[in-house]
């Protein structure tokens, strides 16, 4: 724009050049302070944007900053029948698929599941631990355990190993004497009862679905379809998330496997693809 | 964005917490109890980290319930509170527990009291106080419309006036609020404040937590 103006006032021959004002941005990149008197006259409104040159990459690194750390989608409900525990089955290393088809839904007696996200050696081994102590519970106290008193054990075991690097994030789903229980337990020690979670990478998508498809009074196998559902729903959005949808039931007389379905067969499920005829392309006319 | 406040009014004390359990961006409950029974006259409000809160104040709780069982009478509020402290600062410099502590309680002698105990074991007996980012909209509003002698229904005035400054003031404010109180009759919950309802299920909660 200046070299422009220059020619003009020296009577210099003109030039011929772009003039290629209209693409100059009108924020600067090493902040818009002081600009406002400059744009203020000559600018259309513009806003500020934030001061990086890479914005592509701040954006990534705010996402990621945000989203649960663990790389899986699982999920728990109680409704009036019991608890319904769902979840996927791929396993990730960083952008690396290591396997999808691992078992996230651990029995861990015949009447209390945990499910797995985070570390999934940490989450097998203490699980098993678990179910040892349920066991020896059960054996000198000639009683099962509650699921309250087991999700405590193992809330207790992972507060005092706080800090030194497990990465677990698990609920404890069971019948009791008391009926349904469902327990939030994860490696910083937290513990919440609760009557609906989900948890990994996937869950605020998950979330998304069980909160709106949610009744108390459903029966089962709404309930198992809610369940497979919202894990579906997960594992389209979410990429460390995926394989097959596996759906448990846990009631009165314990759990029960429902189903396995892979994901991207329940894609074509939900979303079947609609033959469209495509048109009768328009002859071309002799002219 | 946990928050927790309470005073002290002519003959009882109200302590109120917020109800969400937060992971991150998820929100995963918003109807927890935040606090916690220490025995008949005594409530322990705290905030901070997930397994450190319920660990720490059921240590405490344990304890002060030893100390009953083994001598025969109540610790006073006074004690509790040095106890507590006490606990925060031996673990301070080694693994320490990030918990920030309103503690109140009723003793038939003294009275009503509240104790301020926060994260790395500062204590200090205390007429009104609050911690989180709720307690930057609470304290002022708590200074200036707070007397000494305050009746129930006062108190509550003002405790309902600071949540409603929290709720329209804080960027991600809680929803729901838990408010108790004790007085010579002993610690009870007093009301809660909720706008926002879990979809309840249809089992009713268990006893033991």
């Amino acid at each position: 724009m200046d070299l422009i103006l220059l020619s003009r006032n020296l009577s210099l021959p003109k030039i011929m050049k772009f003039d290629t004002s209209g693409l100059e941005s009108t924020a600067s990149v090493f902040g818009t302070a002081g600009n406002e008197l400059v744009d203020g006259f000559s600018a259309a409104p513009a806003f500020e944007l934030p001061t990086t040159t890479d914005f592509d990459g701040f954006q990534k690194e705010a996402v990621q900053m945000v989203k649960p750390a663990k790389g899986t989608t699982t999920l728990a409900f109680i409704f009036k029948d019991g608890v319904i525990v769902a979840a996927d089955s791929r396993a990730s290393m960083g952008g690396y698929i290591s396997s999808q088809s691992v078992k996230k839904i651990i029995e861990i007696n015949p009447y209390m599941l945990g499910t797995m996200a985070g570390g999934a050696a940490d989450c097998q081994f203490w699980h098993r631990n678990l179910g040892i102590k349920c066991r020896l519970h059960e054996l000198t106290n000639k009683r099962r355990i509650s699921v309250t008193g087991a999700s405590k054990l193992l809330a207790n075991i992972l507060f005092s190993y706080r800090g030194m690097g497990l990465s677990v994030g698990t609920m404890i789903a069971g019948w009791d004497e008391t009926g349904p229980g469902l327990y939030y337990v994860d490696s910083e020690g937290g513990r919440l009862k609760g009557t609906r979670f989900s948890v990994g990478s996937g869950s605020p998508y998950a979330y998304g679905v069980l909160d709106s498809g949610y009744r108390a009074d459903m029966s089962i196998e709404e309930a198992a379809e809610l369940g497979r559902r919202a894990i579906y729903h997960a594992t389209f959005r979410d990429g460390a998330s995926g394989g097959v949808a596996s759906v448990y039931y846990v009631g009165p007389d314990g759990w029960k496997k429902l189903s396995g379905d892979d994901v991207s067969e329940l894609h074509y499920k939900y979303y079947p693809v609609v033959s469209t005829e495509a048109p009768e392309p328009d002859r071309m006319v002799e002219a | 964005m946990e928050c927790v406040f309470g005073l002290v009014g002519s003959d009882f004390v109200i302590v109120v917490a917020d109800a969400s359990a937060v992971n991150s961006i998820l929100v995963h409950k918003t109807n927890e109890d935040k606090i916690m029974k220490l025995d008949s006259h005594k409530l322990i409000a705290a905030s901070g980290e997930s397994g450190d809160r319920v660990q720490f104040t059921e240590f405490i709780q344990k304890n002060v319930a030893l100390y009953h069982f083994r001598n025969g009478i109540p610790l006073t509020t006074a004690a509790a509170a040095n106890f507590t402290r006490g606990e925060l600062a031996t673990a301070l410099r080694k693994n320490p527990y990030m918990v920030n502590i309103l503690l109140a309680g009723f003793d038939r002698e003294t009275g009503p009291s509240l104790y301020y105990i926060d994260y790395i074991a500062t204590l200090h007996k205390v007429d009104k106080g609050a911690f989180g980012y709720g307690s930057f909209f609470c304290l002022s509003m708590m200074d200036r419309h707070y007397h000494s002698g305050m009746s129930v229904e006062e108190a509550v005035e003002l405790v309902d006036k600071c949540i409603m400054e929290i709720r329209s003031r804080l960027v991600v404010a809680p929803p729901n609020f838990v408010i108790k109180i004790i007085d010579r009759d002993g610690a009870r919950e007093y009301a809660w404040r909720e706008s926002v309802k879990d979809t309840p299920a249809a089992q009713p909660e268990g006893l033991a937590v």
